[in-house]
């Protein structure tokens, strides 16, 4: 026999007789490359459509100006066409609109309008041409007609010469559907207009958004580019292609990481399982091992045996992984869109596509973590000494030597130090390199701490009669302990980041409802659909709202975004009336705040979100220069306040500051309170009877929070699978390793049976054991987990998204899923032990002498 | 006769008559459906008045500045050019504040004939009216698209600086003969119908001086051109299928233009000529004195449109022949304004004899592919 065909032959013959727990183990690897690999596929697959979105609404260009708020002046335009280095300046205004019949809160809902001069867009982005019906080429010219991409058309369910009605401030205006666009991207929501036209009928006369720029040939990029932004001074931005792309790589990196790593975790816990189904197989054939010794194999040809059995495994697994997550992505791209239940990528429809390297990594981190799953049990059973092995009752010497408690409280000491550390590249990095040291960590004690913890029951019961049934499950939790921390490292894996992210989530999800309390206080909240940056409502119409009857309060708000930096995306400047005593009646503020009497006189106040903090290195206390209206002006941070509706930033001043600053008395939204005795529903059709109340969009705050807490848990809802998945894969395991245990112990069995053991005692004795072990591995699992969502709580939210949140226990949830882990172990090891205890007792003890 | 036709688009070229080339560019039917309130109609017995006319008439829907002449550089080769600047009034937003508001379109279009090319090189722009960057002037002829510019100085000398990639120019013109006013006192009929008319004037005989640019080699020239300046609302007979038009400047001093109009049934649907002589006098051809005759066809490589490039014309008693500086002077924007027409220097003959050089212009040659 050659020691190909015995591998062979042992691989064949070891896997024939254990198919479920092969099988097991196999799944738990494949759900676990599938689900990071499928994340990884849609998240790529959406920020590269979203990107090359982008880039295509730029063309060819070579640089683009921005303001530092969202639009500027248009005298910068013939400014920038006469610089001699410039070939081709092309003006854009593109606005986000809100369509008439589609919900316009959401940004999501709105569509996208360029504004374009097709004689210059012709030069640097012919694509986003109108293409007008036959003989309409002045179409393209009209103030009355709009191309949009064919995903627009099916969006907003028009064709060519149809009607397409949209808001324009509080005015509704009807344009005519002119036709299509010479190339959109497949998915890609878009419209175009003349530019000329969308400045007049959107209102905003005299404004652009951006200038896109080609340069003549031979000019230096570099140069110019350094040039022109000292020659614009601090109001404008100028960027290059590579600038935007880092811009829309910001945007949503956090999130896609954060959820990268989940999907890691979830293969991390299948580590667990191969380990324990690898282990335990080693276990069950030290005699078939030390015979195979005796008979001549070597220990490296051995060692090569076990590692070739966790390479067919792993290889096998991810395998499996990589075509299930190619489908899962395909489906979820296909039924549901490129967002995974976020916004970040919104208007456009990615394809997947197969990229053989991220194939390859996933392929190699899916065999990586068989291996090590596999090596410490293929190392044990190389070093055994077959005389030893071969004499019965030795089986847990394999994995004692795992019990050193010194790696596993290196690593809870690194975990710990981990936490102190500060994020690398604006992400958690030691953040989750202390949850999986924990992780490590936890499991790796776990013997240690199963044995102590029994021997200590052991010897508190032992005064009491406690009867052979109960005295034997205590003997053997307390004896046998690495074989029942093997049992449970699947639960504590899955159970204990169960845990973490329940918390996390409800942490999360309570903070924000109370902060939604904090942030909607008033009983309505009325909006015009904005188009651009102007607010929606001038001085009339404000006092036309504040006229109305049965209405206490009214505050105003006007918020605009700006660019602070070129490679981040826009913050928000909110406006508003707060109150100048009590800064906490109008904002959730944090403790870090200087108290309104110790400023100086004549000092602008501004409070400042987190995420401004983290980014921008705003502190309180501190002088700061910021952009309102046209120039710049100092305020002083006085506060800051917690934010989840922005992670990329967000400050509020005085609505008078602003407006005295800026000149600019138009407002964006209205909260109203209403007057004792009045109701919503009165106060609403008084409004939608003011001559511009159609296009208001008013609404109730309860409502507003219900969407909002609607929205969180849709972005949630991709976490819910992934936990889903988990604990799964962690049952699974309970599964597979009791039912291994059990049927390695059938000598054991064999044995009770003899002695005068019933089959039922027995099987209460394994259902105890299941239910006991788990009781402990839940219990643990807990203090694990509950530790881990102190370190997602504390560092990763706030590094990754710049938001901290109070810290919430879901406790009945958690209970009932503890419940049913209980439940669910119990009945497997009574199932497994069933298995092992069916009638062959003389053929089990037989075996072995 | 012929008509552009572009996957079964209708579009005609342009030239004298070039508003044809535009109002379907930039659409026939917008212009049938929209009364013409805001634009005035051409007009007999209406009298040029100067130097106002030589600027641009922005209440009418299309205006062109349109030169053409023969070069010669130190090696005494010859070249022709061809430099036109369009205004168009879209009739739209005209009451839209904004300044990027299309209520005006400039066109310019830049050509070179060079006969060691063997081709004609072309260049154009579209921009609309706005910021400085393109404009037509009233008051003198004044016109602007990004760096390409025409103005007439007010001793009359005309200036033209454009400049593309590969080509460019940078002409100074002089006037050496009156303004001739063509039609009746500029008043230049173009159909059967009398509101089918345009104002028009020439200036024959331009002086040239200054440089052209090959592959960013500057060469001093001088040469001596053509300029007509043309305007009008109303557009031509719905049964016009496109035109051929020349004008030349005779050696012995005198100026001749002839254009006639073709039906779609091949027949002629108006023609005109006019032969000014060096002592002023010009002697007016009715449409049934000028006759065009093909003499030699030309089949474009690039379109496969069949051009008449050696012609024959009479009028009246006099017989013209014309014969191209070379075959391939198309000039095929497809890619971009979608225009498709022969524009090309000729030499002529005047009854057998030597005569001078001018521009023959044929446009609507340009079939449907065949398929």
């Amino acid at each position: 026999m050659t020691s190909a065909s015995l591998s062979r032959w042992l691989l064949v013959g070891e896997w024939r007789a254990h198919v479920a727990q092969v099988l097991v183990a196999l799944i738990a690897i494949a759900i676990g490359v599938a689900m990071a690999y499928s994340i990884h596929l849609i998240n790529t697959a959406a920020f590269n459509e979203f990107s090359a979105a982008s880039k295509h609404l730029s063309g060819q260009a070579d640089m683009q100006v921005r303001g530092r708020k969202a639009y500027f002046d248009e005298s910068l335009y013939p400014w920038l066409a006469n610089q001699k280095d410039v070939a081709v300046a092309n003006p854009m205004l593109e606005l986000d609109v809100a369509v008439v019949g589609k919900q316009s809160i959401r940004s999501d809902q709105k569509l996208k309008i360029l504004g374009i001069d097709m004689f210059r867009a012709a030069q640097i982005s012919p694509d986003l041409l109108g293409l007008p019906a036959q003989g309409k080429t002045l179409d393209r010219l009209a103030s009355d007609t709009i191309f949009l991409s064919p995903a627009a058309m099916e969006w907003l369910q028009v064709q060519q010469d149809d009607e397409l009605q949209v808001y324009a401030g509080l005015h509704t205006l009807t344009l005519r559907v002119a036709g299509g666009l010479v190339r959109a991207r497949a998915g890609q929501r878009l419209a175009v207009m003349d530019i000329g036209a969308m400045q007049w009928r959107f209102e905003q006369l005299g404004l652009l958004s951006r200038i896109e720029l080609k340069l003549q040939p031979g000019v230096n990029h570099h140069a110019f580019k350094a040039r022109l932004a000292e020659e614009l001074g601090s109001s404008y931005w100028v960027t290059e292609a590579a600038d935007q792309e880092l811009r829309v790589e910001n945007m949503s990196r956090a999130y896609r990481i954060n959820l990268n790593m989940l999907a890691l975790v979830a293969l991390f816990t299948g580590a667990f399982l191969v380990f324990s189904a690898q282990a335990l197989s080693v276990i069950r054939r030290r005699q078939q091992f030390a015979l195979l010794r005796v008979l001549g194999v070597t220990r490296v040809q051995l060692l090569r045996q076990m590692i070739t059995e966790g390479i067919f495994l792993g290889a096998l697994g991810s395998l499996l992984g990589l075509s299930l997550g190619y489908l899962i992505a395909v489906m979820a791209i296909q039924f549901l869109d490129g967002n995974l239940g976020s916004s970040f990528f919104p208007g456009v429809k990615p394809g997947i596509f197969f990229d053989p390297i991220a194939a390859m990594l996933f392929f190699g981190i899916g065999l990586c973590v068989t291996l090590i799953g596999s090596i410490v049990p293929a190392m044990e059973a190389a070093r055994t000494r077959p005389a030893l092995a071969l004499r019965a009752g030795s089986e847990h010497a394999v994995i004692e030597k795992l019990a050193s408690p010194w790696p596993a409280l290196i690593c809870l000491g690194g975990a710990l130090l981990f936490t102190q550390l500060p994020p690398i590249l604006e992400l958690p990095v030691f953040g989750y390199l202390a949850i999986m040291l924990l992780l490590i960590g936890g499991i790796a004690l776990m013997p240690r701490f199963t044995a102590g913890f029994f021997s200590f029951l052991t010897a508190r019961l032992h005064r009491y009669q406690i009867g052979a049934v109960s005295a034997l499950v205590l003997a053997r939790l307390t004896n046998a302990p690495s074989q029942a921390a093997m049992a449970l490292g699947g639960i504590l894996a899955s159970f204990s980041l169960m845990v973490a992210m329940a918390i996390m989530v409800m942490s999360f999800r309570v903070s924000i409802d109370h902060w939604l309390g904090q942030v909607l206080p008033a009983d309505l909240y009325v909006r015009v659909a904005t188009t651009g940056d102007q607010g929606g409502f001038q001085v009339t119409q404000q006092q036309d709202i504040a006229g109305l009857a049965g209405i206490e309060r009214v505050d105003l708000f006007r918020t605009q975004q700006l660019i602070l930096d070129a490679s981040r995306p826009e913050i928000t400047l909110f406006a508003r009336p707060i109150d100048g005593n009590d800064p906490r009646n109008t904002l959730p503020l944090t403790d870090d705040v200087i108290a309104s009497g110790s400023l100086p006189e004549g000092v602008m106040p501004m409070w400042v979100s987190e995420a401004m903090v983290d980014l921008y290195g705003y502190r309180v206390g501190e002088r700061v220069q910021f952009p309102v209206g046209a120039s710049f002006h100092e305020f002083v941070v006085v506060g800051i306040w917690r934010d989840y509706g922005r992670q990329f930033g967000a400050v509020q001043i005085q609505l008078a500051d602003y407006q005295r600053l800026s000149g600019d008395l138009s407002i964006n939204t209205a909260a109203i309170w209403l007057r004792h005795g009045m109701t919503v529903d009165t106060a609403i059709e008084d409004m939608r009877r003011l001559d511009f109340g159609s296009a208001l969009e008013i609404s109730r705050s309860s409502d507003m929070r219900a969407l909002s807490l609607k929205i969180f848990d849709r972005s949630f809802a991709v976490t819910y699978v992934l936990e889903t998945v988990a604990v799964i894969i962690g049952l699974l395991g309970v599964g597979a390793s009791f039912s291994a245990q059990t049927l390695a112990r059938a000598k054991e069995f064999g044995m009770l049976r003899h002695v005068g053991m019933t089959r039922r005692q027995i099987l209460a004795m394994l259902a105890a054991e299941g239910g006991l072990l788990t009781a402990l591995g839940t219990t643990l699992g807990f203090v694990l987990g509950w530790s881990i969502s102190l370190i997602l709580i504390f560092i990763v939210n706030p590094q990754s998204f710049h938001w901290t949140m109070q810290l919430y226990v879901p406790w009945s949830w958690l209970l009932a899923v503890a419940l049913l882990m209980l439940i669910s172990a119990a009945l497997t090891a009574l199932m497994a032990g069933r298995q092992a205890v069916s009638g062959q007792v003389i053929r089990a003890v037989k075996e072995d002498w | 006769m012929k008509m552009i036709q572009k996957r079964g688009k209708f579009e005609y070229a342009k030239f004298m008559l070039t508003w044809l080339l535009l109002i379907t560019f930039l659409s026939m039917e917008t212009l049938a459906d929209e009364p013409m309130t805001r634009l005035r109609p051409v007009v007999p017995d209406h009298h040029l008045s100067f130097p106002h006319d030589y600027g641009a008439h922005q209440d009418f829907r299309i205006e062109w500045w349109y030169i053409t002449g023969w070069l010669e550089s130190g090696d005494n080769k010859p070249l022709g050019f061809q430099v036109t600047f369009f205004r168009y009034a879209t009739d739209q937003n005209h009451d839209n504040p904004s300044h990027f508001a299309a209520k005006y379109l400039i066109i310019a279009h830049l050509a070179l004939s060079d006969p060691s090319a063997g081709k004609l090189m072309h260049q154009e722009k579209t921009l609309r009216e706005g910021f400085g960057l393109a404009y037509a002037k009233q008051g003198n002829t004044d016109v602007k698209l990004d760096d390409w510019y025409l103005v007439r100085e007010d001793n009359g000398r005309y200036q033209v600086d454009m400049r593309a990639d590969e080509f460019g120019l940078q002409l100074s013109l002089a006037p050496t003969q009156a303004v001739l006013l063509q039609g009746d006192e500029g008043f230049s009929r173009k159909g059967p119908k009398p509101e089918q008319a345009s104002y028009y004037y020439s200036e024959p005989h331009l002086r040239v001086t200054g440089t052209v640019f090959r592959n960013n080699k500057p060469v001093a020239v001088n040469g001596s051109a053509w300029l007509d300046h043309e305007w009008s609302t109303a557009y031509l007979d719905s049964d016009a299928d496109g035109w051929d038009w020349v004008g030349a400047n005779l050696d012995d001093g005198s100026a001749l233009m002839a254009f006639q109009i073709r039906g779609k049934n091949g027949g002629k649907v108006w023609a005109y000529a006019a032969l000014r002589d060096p002592s002023g006098e010009v002697r007016f051809f009715n449409p049934d004195q000028v006759e065009f005759t093909p003499l030699r066809t030309w089949k474009s490589p690039h379109t496969e449109a069949v051009y008449p490039v050696a012609m024959h014309i009479r009028t009246d008693d006099i017989e013209w022949r014309l014969t191209p500086m070379l075959d391939d002077q198309e000039l095929d924007s497809r890619q971009s304004t979608g225009a498709v027409y022969w524009e090309g220097a000729v030499t002529l003959t005047k009854n057998q004899q030597p005569a001078g050089r001018g521009y023959l212009e044929l446009t609507g040659y340009v079939r449907p592919l065949a398929l």
